[in-house]
């Protein structure tokens, strides 16, 4: 094992505060890494040894929490899920994700995205809202019913898809994939009755139409989501929905589990 | 005169892992008059809980021979008899229930065949109680969790808005101060009621399973404003960390087969536990490793960090490919190592704070209107040593208890009003005292010597002489440290500055995890004292309650309740 076998590389980090400075620039770093410093290693490294005013953003370190999405030569990527030698160049550059204000150095403003969000119920909807509160057994799923969704439930809302869209970059209004893809994700679950809720903002002229299927943003995918591949099937289910008038009714059958239930009394106010 | 910006709720909750989401949709849920507001330092579903993979305990077949009784006693049993009974049977009650909410709000936990929900064994369950959703149980619970926000109008979510105190004044609670990362602002966030559902404090050590923003702020925050912290002294490490990252390598790996061996190629475990070898209790597998580690037999590792090795070469390439596919993944891209020819340098890691801000059974301070719930509290539930998915099952249980009780004392609540004074005063201690003025050594290097110094000492052995040596070294750095010193003297997302507030907070928190540890002579569930190896029912079958001084933490002590289990010997 050489773990601790350690060799320099350069940094090329672009830095920029747009509220007191004028235009971005490139500020170099010598970093000593291993074999298995990953970008985001080598980042903190800088921040902690060399230059604490770097901003970065970053919370797992395991590739799970979706924060550290940048552009390591040029292309999007997590930080922390990049090993800097696997790059294999001397230098490494290491910018924001395109297609975001930039509010920090590395740091982009994902509210926007966040709030667009909002638009497509991210959620079941559904009309027995007694039980969704006070469950009193389970909905059944089956394996088959499950592997319908569950692809596209792995999005960790890194934004890179987004990154990487050409359409995105073009129109700031455009849903695009990451959001697209969470739309899909609540349509393909059995328990959701919400289709015709969210047609609306699907359907608009920032919907899924304005997509062209260039899969740019399923290439950058770390999580293996495929959004295009969500786009495509939303689109199917509209051209379903408006030939045949109404989209699948589906039926959801409660299991009912007997020793759930039971009475709380809670205290109320302190002692 | 200054006026400070303010902000207004009813239920105020701070962060957002299982707990605070949970909380929130529950107090919204109450009454949509109600305003719940989440401020969390990182975007909302970033948090820690993100990461967790093995499961979430509750029963969920009694016909097939689970009972609430033998959860509650597992975990009696696991907690080393520390563990409050009686919250323990009110927690492992409700848990069914979080499940199931859980599964109408679009969970995709695993399913049987004949779609139910599947459950799968976990270390220290008598019984297969761990819901679980493929290998990414934590990545689906949070975004469930979060999605369901969505649905309230009256959740209001403040992504990056690091809290810096909590406005306490004549025993009430009155709000939280925090910063707005994005321009630096300062607020006073004023609110009826506040839940603090902070996490952990795993970034002690240096060696963690925990991601980056696990610092105990929510523990400090709350010592500062008199709440005792509980049971400090306790902190679970697992056995297998990756070196040098910290990262898990979950138990699936000694499950399917694979060997710990020390630098002679030895299965070392037939020396400590010759029946189960690798599957011995979390804890006894830490002390071997480190045994081996101490004694000469590991293998050298990068800053100290001395490893042994988990071996999978000999397993089938099917298995590793099949069966242990996210270990694999982690060990290639993480360690660069591909385990199916490479052993996988492991050492035991800070994985679990026991201990956490007193509450009663029903996750209420002392504070009137301030609960806390989830890993930052403790109830205790835990005692000593917590089992395998009963703390996701807490943070659940909990935020789901605080968040009902929270809005329903906000609906009798009037409008509550901090002083200036109190909000000044923090916002001249950090603007004035630290970021303009601030003084002290490099902030980082405090750090990195607090996390070497709990790595060395408060580690999976301790004695009373190297836990006083930490305890003098992090008075020293305390000292160091001064007010703290920022270079980035920039408003936009100054992350200097927040972790020089972070790592003040875990300067508070490192003082009593040593103090709390020293007093118990005893050797307990996680804490394992060399100079005092044996439990010690007589004198130490209680709580540790560590209050605020100016000299330091000063100790006090609480009986454990018991209901129905009398302490006996934790044999497995
Ligand atoms: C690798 C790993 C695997 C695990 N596996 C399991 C398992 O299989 N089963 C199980 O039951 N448990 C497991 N655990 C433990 C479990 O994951 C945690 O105990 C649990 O997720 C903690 O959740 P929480 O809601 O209390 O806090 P966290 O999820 O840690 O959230 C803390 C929140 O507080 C916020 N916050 C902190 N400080 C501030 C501040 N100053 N201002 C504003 N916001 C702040 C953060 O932004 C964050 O939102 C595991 C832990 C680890 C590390
Ligand atoms: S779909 Fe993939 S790239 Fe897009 S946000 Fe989700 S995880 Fe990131
Ligand atoms: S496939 Fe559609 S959403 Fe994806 S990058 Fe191309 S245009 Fe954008
Ligand atoms: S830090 Fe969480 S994905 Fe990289």
């Amino acid at each position: 094992m050489s773990v601790d076998k350690e060799i320099e590389v350069r940094f090329k980090i672009f830095r920029f505060n747009p509220k007191i400075e004028f235009a971005p620039s490139w500020q170099e770093y010598k970093v000593k890494v291993n074999r298995s410093t990953t970008v985001l290693d080598a980042l903190l490294k800088i921040k902690e040894e060399q230059d604490p005013t770097l901003a970065i953003r970053y919370s797992c370190r395991q590739a799970v929490c979706g924060s550290c999405g940048m552009m390591i030569n040029d292309k999007q990527m997590l930080a922390c899920f990049t090993r800097v030698l696997e790059l294999g160049s001397d230098v490494i550059k290491v910018a924001p994700l395109k297609n975001y204000r930039i509010i920090k150095d590395l740091v982009t403003d994902f509210n926007e995205l966040f709030q667009k969000e909002k638009q497509v119920k991210p959620y079941i909807i559904r009309h027995d809202l007694e039980e969704l509160l006070s469950p009193t057994g389970t909905y059944k799923q089956t394996e088959d019913e499950l592997l319908r969704y569950i692809q596209f439930a792995d999005c960790i809302e890194c934004g890179m898809c987004n990154s990487a869209c050409p359409v995105s970059a073009t129109d700031p209004l455009y849903l695009g994939p990451m959001i697209l893809n969470r739309a899909y994700r609540f349509i393909s679950d059995p328990r959701d009755l919400g289709f015709e809720q969210r047609l609306k903002v699907i359907d608009s002229e920032h919907g899924c139409w304005r997509c062209h299927f260039a899969a740019s943003c399923s290439a950058v995918c770390p999580k293996g989501v495929d959004p295009a591949k969500a786009i495509q099937l939303l689109r199917r289910a509209l051209v379903k929905k408006a030939i045949l008038g109404i989209s699948s009714s589906k039926k959801v059958e409660l299991i009912p589990m007997e020793h759930i239930k039971g009475k709380l009394e809670l205290p109320r106010g302190w002692r | 005169m200054f006026m400070p910006n303010k902000l207004e709720a009813d239920v105020l909750i701070i962060g957002s892992g299982l707990a605070g989401l949970r909380a929130a949709i529950e107090a919204a849920s109450v009454d949509n008059s109600i305003q719940v507001v989440v401020l969390t330092k990182v975007h909302a579903m970033r948090s820690h809980s993100v990461a967790y993979a093995g499961g979430t305990a509750a029963v969920l077949y009694p016909e097939e021979g689970d009972s609430f009784d033998l959860h509650a006693f597992d975990t009696v049993k696991g907690s080393d008899y520390l563990g409050d009974q009686d919250a323990i049977e009110l927690m492992v009650r409700i848990a069914p229930q979080e499940i199931l909410r859980l599964e109408h709000w679009g969970m995709p936990w695993s399913r049987r065949p004949d779609g139910r929900i599947a459950q799968r064994p976990f270390g220290g369950h008598s019984f297969d109680r761990a819901c679980f959703a493929a290998d990414k149980t934590g990545l689906y619970v949070m975004q469930t969790l979060y999605n369901t926000t969505h649905k309230y109008d009256n959740i209001e979510i403040f992504h990056e808005w690091y809290v810096t105190s909590l406005l306490v004044e004549d025993g009430e609670f009155k709000g939280v101060t925090a910063i707005d990362m994005k321009n630096g602002e300062f607020y006073a966030f004023e609110a009826k009621a506040g839940i603090i559902a902070t996490g952990g404090a795993g970034r002690l050590y240096s060696f963690t399973t925990y991601g980056h923003s696990a610092t105990a702020d929510g523990l400090a925050m709350a010592y500062r404003a008199g709440i005792p912290l509980k049971d400090m002294e306790f902190i679970q490490f697992h056995p297998t960390g990756l070196v040098p990252q910290g990262i898990l390598i979950s138990e699936a790996a000694r499950g399917e087969g694979g060997y710990l061996r020390n630098n002679k190629g030895e299965r070392f475990m037939k020396d400590y536990a010759p029946q189960k070898m690798e599957l011995a209790p979390r804890d006894i597998v830490s002390r071997a490793m480190m045994k081996e580690i101490l004694e000469g037999r590991g293998f050298p590792g990068p800053n100290g960090l001395d490893y042994v090795h988990l071996d999978l070469t000999h397993l089938a390439e099917e298995v590793i490919d099949e069966k242990l596919t996210e270990i694999k993944m982690i060990a290639i891209k993480f360690g660069g190592i591909d385990p199916t020819k490479e052993p996988i340098p492991v050492r035991p890691v800070a994985h679990y704070t026991m201990g956490g801000i007193h509450t009663d059974v029903y996750g209420r301070t002392d504070i009137r209107g301030l609960f806390a719930a989830g890993e930052a509290a403790c109830v205790s539930v835990h005692g000593a040593n917590r089992l395998g998915c009963n703390s996701t099952m807490e943070c659940l249980v909990y935020g789901y208890l605080t968040g009902k009780q929270a809005a329903e004392y906000v609906k009798e609540k009037s409008k509550s009003d901090p002083s200036s004074e109190l909000i000044l005063t923090e916002e001249r201690r950090i603007f004035d005292g630290i970021l303009r003025g601030g003084n002290g050594e490099d902030p980082y290097l405090i750090k990195k010597e607090l996390q070497n110094t709990m790595s060395k000492y408060a580690y999976v052995f301790r004695d009373g002489e190297g836990l006083s040596e930490a305890l003098k070294r992090v008075r020293e750095l305390r000292q160091r440290f001064g007010t703290g010193r920022v270079m980035d003297k920039s408003r936009e997302f100054n992350q200097n500055l927040i972790n020089v507030l972070e790592i003040d907070m875990m300067l508070d928190v490192a003082e009593v995890v040593l103090v709390s540890a020293i007093a118990r002579t005893e050797s307990r569930g996680a804490h394992y004292r060399l100079d005092y190896p044996k439990r010690d029912d007589v004198n130490w079958l209680k709580h540790t309650l560590a209050y605020k001084t100016v000299d330091g933490p000063r100790l006090e002590y609480i009986p454990v309740r018991i209901t129905k289990w009398p302490p006996a010997e934790r044999k497995y």
